[in-house]
């Protein structure tokens, strides 16, 4: 394989006492030795995003000594956010994710540099980012920039310490063009928009970004060292319910489109375009549904109008949140709506709206004339009507 | 019967099952029959022309299908086939 990291011998790459008694577990062991040290403290290493994955990922590589962190993350700390992305504390909340993220690194090894990168991802500026680092690891959460993440690592020749995570299931890859197959090998295409749901809308157990994002930094330090045997061409599915690993054979597609013999694709693309997202939307507009604010709502309810009001969450969420509206989870509303009237001023309301601009199109695909959708559902309710309405 | 392996965001259209175990002497039709007993997982593995979907991998043990024999890949009583789909999540 490739030696990714060289120490310049000239003497530039040096450790302090205070880094040889910190980094003295390591130095002990022939497989990283001061050597191996001095390798860490050359190594660049950039992650795209502070989140789930990037949280322990930043977090373990600083302890280990990477002597270079970069970090791509325009977010803001958020309170769903602590309950996984551990480099984040409660007093946090609402500051920028580079900032807290760089205070914790700092605050773990002050011989760490941490670069950050203000911004989103983007087919203008992915090739320059990546061009500076040695690593690069994928911490995002959508198709988009997954496939951006790995065609500007084909064309910059660098590794992608792959993870990705949904509800209690995660996986792990290492994808080099050079050395074994990439991302596009794996999945040609993506799914289209609105078939797999984020973990915004899916969920993830807190603990499972930590398994995941710990593997990936373990893969990253073994390919700065250069030792053992990388995730490279293999694929590993861990099951936290089942707590169970297994393991998939990869292969490069020799028809691959951007590492395959005759490759298509020379450049960055636009990659919403390519993920479906312009004509999702598109279609999203075709298919709109009449909505109501949760203002309007609450002023005719206040008026004693006569307009029921439908909640198409699962039972679940009912539980932690609710606006006393009755309840039919959305997959059960074809077989249910019989306890509806049709000729009822029906509003609908979900998390966010989503569920429920759904239910709104069956039921007017019913005949149900008067339904709306609750614009920004239970949430906007919590923000702008009620606020002991617990937001989730 | 062969066992299909499915994947926490197709269990909801599973039944909720983890495995299900299909009669089917090839990975087509082990899919094929596997549709038939949870239809609402047609839509996620097939394109309306009945086609597998190309961001579904369907893996025999810890083969890609696609580099056996695809959707003629001989199963046998004992094989494990996984259906290993694209997740994005991260954050």
């Amino acid at each position: 394989m490739k030696e990714l990291v060289n120490v310049p011998p000239n003497g530039q790459v040096e450790l302090s006492n205070e880094e040889i008694a910190r980094y003295s577990r390591h130095l002990i062991m022939p497989e990283v030795a001061l050597e191996g040290q001095k390798k860490l403290k050359a190594a660049r290493v950039l992650t795209i995003g502070a989140g789930g994955l990037g949280a322990p990922l930043a977090m373990y590589l600083a302890a280990a000594g990477v002597g270079t962190i970069g970090i791509v993350d325009f977010d803001v700390v958020d309170e769903s956010n602590l309950q996984r992305q551990i480099i984040h504390g409660t007093s946090d909340v609402g500051r920028p994710k580079l900032e807290s993220a760089r205070e914790t690194i700092e605050d773990i090894n002050p011989n760490v540099r941490v670069e950050t990168f203000n911004e989103a991802l983007s087919s203008e500026n992915a090739l320059d980012i990546f061009r500076d680092f040695d690593v690069i690891v994928d911490g995002t959460d959508n198709f988009p920039t997954r496939y951006l993440v790995n065609d500007a690592c084909v064309l910059t020749g660098k590794p992608n310490v792959y993870g990705s995570i949904f509800r209690f299931e995660g996986q792990a890859s290492v994808f080099w063009a050079e050395e074994g197959p990439c991302y596009r090998c794996l999945y040609p295409e993506p799914p289209p928009p609105g078939l797999v749901p984020s973990c915004a809308e899916g969920g993830v157990l807190g603990i499972l970004p930590g398994a995941i994002g710990v593997i990936q930094a373990t893969e990253t330090v073994k390919l700065i060292l250069g030792i053992g045997e990388p995730l490279i061409g293999r694929l590993l599915l861990y099951d936290a319910l089942g707590m169970r690993f297994r393991e998939m054979k990869l292969r490069k597609d020799p028809k691959c489109p951007i590492c395959g013999e005759n490759r298509t694709i020379h450049e960055l693309i636009d990659y919403e375009e390519f993920c479906g997202i312009p004509q999702a939307q598109a279609a999203e507009r075709e298919n709109e549904v009449p909505e109501i604010t949760v203002r309007e709502l609450k002023e005719r309810l206040d008026r004693g109008e006569d307009i029921k009001v439908l909640d198409v969450r699962e039972p679940h969420e009912y539980q932690v949140a609710n606006i006393g509206a009755p309840l039919i989870p959305l997959n059960e509303l074809p077989e249910r709506m019989h306890e509806l009237n049709q000729n009822d001023e029906i509003a609908v309301h979900c998390k966010t709206g989503g569920r429920s601009a759904r239910a709104v199109k069956l039921l007017r695909d019913a005949g149900f004339t008067n339904v709306y959708n609750v614009k920004g559902g239970i949430t906007a309710w919590s923000e702008e009507i009620d606020p002991s309405v617990p937001k989730y | 019967m062969p066992k299909v392996k499915i994947p926490t965001p197709l269990r909801q259209y599973a039944g909720g099952n983890a495995e299900v175990e299909v009669a089917g002497s090839s990975a087509g039709e082990a899919l094929g029959n596997l549709v038939e007993k949870h239809p609402e997982l047609r839509q996620h593995l097939y394109t309306g022309d009945g086609k597998l979907r190309s961001f579904v991998n369907i893996y025999k043990g810890d083969e890609d299908i696609r580099y056996l024999d695809g959707q003629d890949t001989p199963v046998a009583e004992e094989d494990e086939l996984s259906i290993i789909p694209s997740i994005a999540g991260g954050r």
